[in-house]
């Protein structure tokens, strides 16, 4: 097991671990400004969506006479198929008035019932190979291609670019979004690109972390990183940290233990970090807290 | 007089319901302008239409004789303190760093004179001490000050404050008051929704009496007057308030 917390366990082992602490680093680092714009549940609505999408992306694929486990084609369908959740949501909000969490809960159960239904279906039919499949649920690094973790990390890179490119922008909309429409910033501009980011991560992440999980990833440990301190630059980059943390080991953890779902194991690692938080963090923590009271 | 902003033929609507009513008006460099009216007239969703953070249901509203996208630089804004969660993690100094975003833009590093410009901005608003706090961390008064600051960072020429008296200490009223006149003498327009119906005359130089449509504007002098003052309450006026 040290081995492989120490890289040391193969090349490809090594690879998906890198993959994985960078996944972790990006979706952190998105997860702190979704958390500062109140919109946590957006992404778990997305994630959900998405699974349709790899269940047509992959019929489509075979039906093609292709492999169907073609990652990137995988994620095209899934990143159509979240797009449209995310539009089905905001029609809801608009159209009918539905408060935005009432309206997350149906896009989310609708779209996710309907991925499972066509992955039984998938599995029935024994076309392809389906096997990794299931990975777009609880997440697995078993079976990844190289070509997989470079796409994986290579996103997040570019991901963490984005934000360093409109981190300010992102912030001003965050805090006080009226100030920023009359300094020329338009906020629905600003939250399409923190929309579009948060995609990002989300195609990235599923396939390693899994639908159903991948909302931990994002909102956890900006959550965590709230709870040590005030200032917003700080936050992002100890969230991006307890991201990429939890995925780097979780990432060693499973592929050293046979069996161990590795989204499950990240999301159980950022939980740590919250729950150690939420403990100890001098200001916010229940410690410092109790000692303020005494 | 020279116009900073002109209303003109400005209406609002949410839904079925008339929140400003074609309002024409011009508010002149120079000078501080108190909105005045009752609750729900219409004030401060006047002067947010007019900066499109609501949208018109018709006219428009020009500034400097041009449109807003064209003048950003000369308007500055101060939102109601009430609209923002000061739980929000950020310092001081960085909330007023943001009224300096059009020279920042994306990428441009915070250079040290903007870090001392916008120490200026905070000692005006006798803040100095409170640069590195959380905002979360002060008084109401406190925080609208920083709100006042953040606006003097954008070096404009026209203020637009949305309640900027609300819920204050005397001391935050003092400050603000004194900014706000030293603003005037410089030459810039100060517009301020406004509740206090007994310092309008001491504080500002023209009134623009609102209830959803526009029932006067001008100096003080001329339309400050009880028989305004009655048509804009519609008879609901508190007579303490006039005295």
């Amino acid at each position: 097991m040290i081995q492989s917390f120490l890289l040391q366990s193969g090349y490809n082992a090594t690879l998906v671990t890198l993959g994985a602490m960078a996944l972790g680093l990006a979706t952190g680092a998105v997860g702190a400004f979704l958390f500062l714009r109140k919109r946590s549940l957006v992404p778990d609505a997305m994630a959900h969506a998405t699974l349709p999408g790899v269940g047509l992306a992959f019929l489509i694929m075979v039906a093609f006479g292709g492999e169907g486990r073609f990652l990137p084609g995988l994620l095209l369908g899934a990143g159509v198929s979240s797009l449209l959740g995310l539009w089905v949501l905001q029609g809801l909000v608009r159209g009918t008035r539905l408060p935005e969490d009432a309206a997350i809960g149906i896009v989310l159960s609708t779209f996710y019932g309907a991925g499972i239904v066509l992955l039984t279906f998938i599995q029935g039919l024994g076309a392809g190979r389906q096997a990794g499949l299931e990975g777009f649920l609880l997440g697995s690094t078993a079976g990844m291609l190289r070509e997989d973790v470079y796409l994986i990390a290579g996103g997040g890179v570019l991901v963490l670019v984005a934000l360093f490119v409109l981190r300010r922008v992102l912030i001003m909309v965050a805090f006080d979004p009226s100030y920023a429409t009359v300094m020329g910033v338009r906020p629905a501009w600003v939250d399409a690109a923190l929309m579009a980011l948060v995609l990002a991560v989300v195609l990235l992440g599923i396939r390693v972390v899994g639908a159903i999980l991948v909302v931990a990833l994002l909102i956890t440990p900006a959550v965590a990183a709230r709870m040590w301190t005030d200032r917003v630059g700080v936050m992002v980059l100890i969230a991006a940290g307890i991201g990429g943390a939890a995925g780097y080991g979780g990432a060693a953890l499973s592929a050293a233990v046979s069996g161990l779902p590795t989204g499950a194991v990240i999301v159980a690692l950022v939980f740590l970090a919250f729950a150690i938080s939420a403990v100890i963090a001098p200001k916010r923590g229940l410690i410092g807290r109790l000692r303020r009271a005494a | 007089m020279t116009v900073a902003l002109a209303f003109e033929d400005l209406s609002v609507r949410y839904g079925a319901v008339t929140a400003v009513d074609s309002v024409t008006a011009d508010i002149p460099l120079g000078a501080m302008t108190a909105i005045v009216g009752p609750n729900g007239a219409g004030k401060s969703t006047l002067l947010k239409a007019a900066l499109g953070v609501v949208s018109k249901a018709g006219g428009e509203a020009l500034f400097f004789g041009t449109s807003l996208d064209a003048a950003r630089a000369k308007v500055a804004y101060m939102p109601q303190r009430a609209s923002v969660d000061w739980d929000f993690p950020i310092r001081v100094i960085d909330v007023v760093l943001m009224g300096m975003q059009r020279d920042l833009g994306l990428l441009r590093p915070v250079r040290a004179a903007d870090r001392s410009f916008a120490m200026e901005c905070l000692a005006r608003v006798e803040l100095t001490d409170f640069a590195k706090r959380q905002i979360g961390a002060l008084s109401g008064g406190q925080q609208q000050r920083v709100f006042l600051a953040r606006a003097l960072a954008q070096r404009a020429q026209l203020y637009l404050l949305d309640e900027p008296f609300a819920g204050v200490d005397a001391k935050t009223e003092a400050a603000i008051v004194k900014v706000l006149q030293s603003l005037r003498d410089e030459g810039a327009a100060v517009v301020a929704v406004h509740h206090d119906l007994a310092s309008v005359p001491v504080w500002f130089d023209r009134v623009l009496l609102l209830n959803r449509r526009l029932i006067a504007v001008g100096p003080v002098g001329e339309v400050f007057t009880p028989e305004r003052l009655r048509e804009t309450y519609g008879g609901a006026l508190p007579a303490m308030q006039i005295a």
